[in-house]
């Protein structure tokens, strides 16, 4: 019997953490002198105040959704991977190198080429911890993090190398003009009135809704995704089954790190329009805190990614106009991390407790 | 202490019934009204008993019936909600197992808590040592041993390392370990469940010993026939409530049946004979070697016929497991084995659990919770589970139809009457024999040529297991061929058509049940094919040491 109602479970305890991370932040806002109220009304009205904040907001959730359904499905598995950030890494050298190499007519089958590449790049990143996890026994932990730093590594060797743009910057050239994807303000403009103007989201905002359609498909709906969560629920049943550890492991690591690499339509893609230094901006380890808040659930993925993509614009405008640090923005998206993720029993425990009492006063009522 | 204890203990019928007192003299233990929940489950409902010095008190119900629960918190690992707990008359708050031991209880666990690469004598002293010094706690250890090993008939070897003798003597051990800690009253959960039944016999010998000298005992069991041979009272539990406590003269198995399972149980197996047919599984010369490096099956050979109920009886851990593994398809093996006149891979990546599935074996496992089910797992997927490539629970090539997996579920559950009948329920949520049931009815209903069902009634209620029973004979009446693994000796006997043992890896010999009995069966199951001279028990542990059989297997 479960303790709690579902409803509780997956939408009270996430809002009562993040309800609880606010009040620590507003204290913590409060203890240097600034207005925590003034500061949450910037946030807001800096991430969801205009079609522009809204702009950015969808675009850094974007980026949130294809890590946290990385992690996710790796969830499902019982593997935990960390390496998102290396795999969205390498995903993007696939995307430069398919814009920068093969003259696509246009921008949509530069998209379906570009996304290919991305995945393969990034599965391909994925492949070589979970091949030793699956045949070695290496934890799949100790080497996906371990990856990321060869990762970046491989991407400056590259972006010092073969593909440096000429000039100073170790960055590759502008991809060429066909490559470029539709952005919300090109999709969205009605004649005088031009929405989300100036603003990264672009068309991968759609393609990262239909990852969200199709992984909780595939989990849910087809065999692969049933073998993979009796794998991840147990390996000692999925092996009386005949379900192939080593094949699970690789596959949901390959699917795992696929979504990862996608990521890098949206930024490098979309956004920079060519491949930069640490691209990814630790969206990789946001995709934890995501696939965490989300319950590894697809659509709870997509709202927690959301609430991190109203977090990082919100907090990006409040630095720019207060004078509340930098630093202090970080430590307020901290909290949130570590009241959803790392805290989830400290709520959790307390509510439990809180529905068996109200249940059992009711049956004592009724009996 | 003890001896004022020896003294009153002579008198007989010391017994008397709950909340009656009739004379001064204090139980050794009176609980009363303990209760303790565990979330939404109440695992002790107001349970109050009174054991008397110099009694054995048995305690019996179904597993998850709160046994073990009321015996942790007696020990100090749990703290119950409510009640009070008198230890001589002696009002006595027990918050940790210290508290306990100085209370005079002593405990041993059904999964012995012993260190494996120390001695007998350094295991006993763990934790009660007299000074910083271990030789004078250890020399004085020595010479207690001796004592008691000449009281009680514990004997004993004091330096040999734990790893390296038997589950019998291990056990021993622990009840020397309470002992030695001055114990009064010894505490004994499911103690028969890894001992063959010259090992059990001895153990109860022990037991009257200790019994005589003034100990109290509380022995922890499911099975009945332990409580009729040797405790004096009886309490049943049912669901977290203590149902009775009668005097074991004044009752009898059925009787106490009826009350753990709260109606009118069937405790034998009703078949008629075998008509028994063609040679459906034919196993020849099988080895195993784990990935450990220990040769877990030598040179097993047998047949399966069909209609024939073939029961394997074995300690556990002498190769049983391993041999359901290389038949299920999860563990490796050389010689052969045909099915149906034809070969099966034994290695590559044709010898899985699906393609035996597929080659129509299907595979009750021995560890339900861990093998044959995802707890987390709704029935319905559990249902699916190792068939969910039938065509029948597939909507397309890339979809599985869980309309069709569901409706199949709830005629399943309806057929094999699994309470509640909810497709949706987790599969952690039924109990132990409704478990059972949903993967009986998943492998039963494949309708296979062979069935491989191991420990079919292990952690489950006396009412489930009439009905498993049942099903089992049932499928071998419409002629299909039953491999049968227990360690239940019981059921070995009232199943099988024909009975093999197993011992150290090695087929003992085939014998036919009408022909055979316990006592003839638990020498094969030591690896014994005459009686030996001296002691039985001891020559069974001999060898059982030596068989590196470990009870670690038993989960």
């Amino acid at each position: 019997m479960d303790v709690m109602p579902k409803w509780a479970d997956v939408i009270l305890i996430p809002l009562i953490s993040i309800l609880l991370a606010a009040i620590l932040s507003a204290l913590v806002i409060l203890a240097i002198g600034e207005n925590p109220w003034e500061a949450l009304k910037l946030m807001v009205d800096g991430a969801l105040g205009s079609t522009y904040g809204w702009g950015y907001t969808l675009y850094y959730a974007t980026n949130f959704i294809f890590t946290g359904l990385a992690v996710s499905i790796a969830f499902h598995a019982r593997l935990f991977n960390i390496g998102g950030e290396g795999q969205a890494l390498i995903g993007g050298l696939g995307v430069a190198i398919i814009c920068l190499f093969i003259p696509w007519p246009h921008w949509s089958l530069a998209l379906l080429g570009a996304a290919i590449g991305a995945a393969i790049f990034g599965a391909a990143w994925a492949a070589i911890p979970a091949f030793l996890q699956a045949k070695r026994g290496s934890h799949i932990v100790i080497t996906t993090i371990m990856f990321n730093f060869i990762a970046a590594a491989v991407l400056n060797y590259f972006l010092i190398g073969a593909l440096k743009a000429p000039g100073m910057e170790p960055a590759t050239a502008k991809f060429p003009e066909a490559t470029h994807l539709p952005s919300f303000q090109d999709m969205f403009n009605f004649g005088e009135t031009t929405f989300f103007r100036g603003a990264p989201a672009n068309i991968t905002f759609f393609v990262a809704l239909a990852a969200c359609v199709a992984l909780w498909a595939l989990i849910w709906k087809t065999r692969l995704g049933y073998e993979i969560r009796s794998f991840g629920h147990s390996e000692s049943a999925a092996k009386y089954a005949g379900i192939s550890p080593t094949k699970i492991i690789m596959v949901a690591m390959l699917i795992s790190g696929a979504l990862a690499g996608m990521m890098a339509i949206n930024n490098v893609q979309g956004e920079a329009e060519r491949l930069v230094l640490n691209a990814v901006e630790g969206a990789g380890f946001i995709g934890i805190a995501v696939a965490l808040m989300g319950r590894s659930h697809p659509f709870g993925v997509l709202l927690a990614a959301l609430l991190f993509g109203f977090l990082y614009q919100g907090g990006a405008e409040l630095a720019l106009w207060t004078s509340i640090p930098r630093e202090l923005i970080i430590v307020i998206q901290a909290l949130v991390i570590l009241f959803t993720g790392a805290l989830d029993n400290m709520v959790r425990m307390p509510l439990e407790r809180l529905f068996l009492s109200m249940r059992r006063a009711k049956n004592g009522r009724t009996v | 202490m003890i001896k004022g204890r020896a003294e009153k203990s002579a008198r007989p019928f010391a017994f008397k019934r709950t909340g009656a007192p009739m004379t001064d003299q204090a139980p050794a233990i009176e609980l009363k009204g303990i209760s303790k929940a565990f979330g939404p489950v109440q695992a002790n409902k107001d349970i109050s008993i009174r054991v008397m010095p110099g009694t054995i008190h048995g305690i019996i119900g179904e597993n998850g019936a709160g046994k073990s629960t009321l015996m942790s918190i007696l020990y100090g690992f749990y703290k119950a909600d409510a009640g009070e707990i008198y230890i001589s008359g002696q009002k006595t708050a027990i918050p940790d197992s210290q508290a306990a031991i100085a209370a005079g209880i002593g405990m041993v666990f059904q999964h012995f808590k012993l260190v494996e690469n120390f001695t007998v004598l350094e295991n006993v002293v763990l934790g009660a040592e007299d000074s910083g010094l271990l030789r004078p706690s250890l020399s004085r250890a020595r010479r207690e041993l001796k004592n008691l090993a000449e009281e009680y008939e514990l004997n004993v070897d004091p330096d040999a390392l734990i790893e390296e003798v038997g589950v019998g003597m291990q056990q021993r051990v622990e009840i020397l370990k309470a002992l030695y800690r001055k114990a009064d009253i010894l505490i004994l959960d499911e103690p028969t469940g890894v001992l063959t039944p010259a090992e059990a016999d001895h153990l109860f010998r022990i037991l009257e010993n200790l019994k005589r000298e003034g100990k109290t005992i509380i022995l922890i069991t499911h099975k009945l026939r332990e409580i009729m041979e040797i405790t004096d009272t009886v309490s049943v539990m049912r669901r977290g409530e203590m149902t009775a406590t009668v005097k074991t003269s004044e009752t009898s198995p059925p009787k106490l049946a009826e009350l753990m399972v709260g109606r009118k149980v069937l405790l034998r197996v009703d078949k008629a004979p075998a008509q028994i047919g063609k040679k459906i599984l034919e196993v020849k010369d099988l080895n195993v070697t784990d990935d450990k490096g220990v040769h877990r099956l030598k040179g097993v050979s047998f047949d399966v016929h069909a209609g024939e109920i073939l029961g394997i009886a074995g300690v556990a851990g002498n190769g049983q497991s391993e041999l359901l593994e290389v038949l299920g398809g999860y563990e490796k093996a050389t010689g052969s084995i045909k099915l149906n006149g034809e070969e099966i891979d034994l290695t590559g990546a044709k010898s899985d659990g699906q393609s035996r599935r597929t080659r129509g074996i299907s595979h009750v496992p021995e560890d339900r919770q861990r093998e044959g089910l995802i707890m987390d797992f709704q029935a319905w997927e559990n249902t699916a589970f190792g068939y969910h490539h039938d065509t029948e629970y597939q909507r397309s090539k890339l979809f599985m139809n869980n309309a069709a997996i569901r409706k199949d579920t709830e005629e399943k559950m309806a057929r094999f009457d699994v309470r509640p009948p909810d497709p949706s329920l987790a599969a952690k949520s039924f109990s132990g024999g409704n478990q059972q049931k949903i993967v009986l009815a998943r492998e039963i209903e494949q309708n296979p040529d062979l069935l491989l069902i191991g420990q079919p009634t292990r952690g489950v209620d006396i009412g489930a297991i009439e009905f498993i029973h049942q099903q089992i004979v049932a499928l071998r009446d419409q002629g299909k061929a039953i491999l049968l693994v227990s360690v239940e000796l019981e059921e070995i006997l009232s199943l099988s058509d024909r009975i093999a043992v197993m011992f150290d890896g090695k087929m003992m010999g085939e014998r036919m049940p009408q022909e055979t009995d316990e006592k003839e069966l638990g020498l094969l199951m030591a690896g014994m094919t005459t009686e030996p001279r001296g002691p039985v028990h001891e020559a069974v542990e001999e060898q059982l040491a030596t068989a590196g059989s470990t009870a670690a297997k038993e989960v």
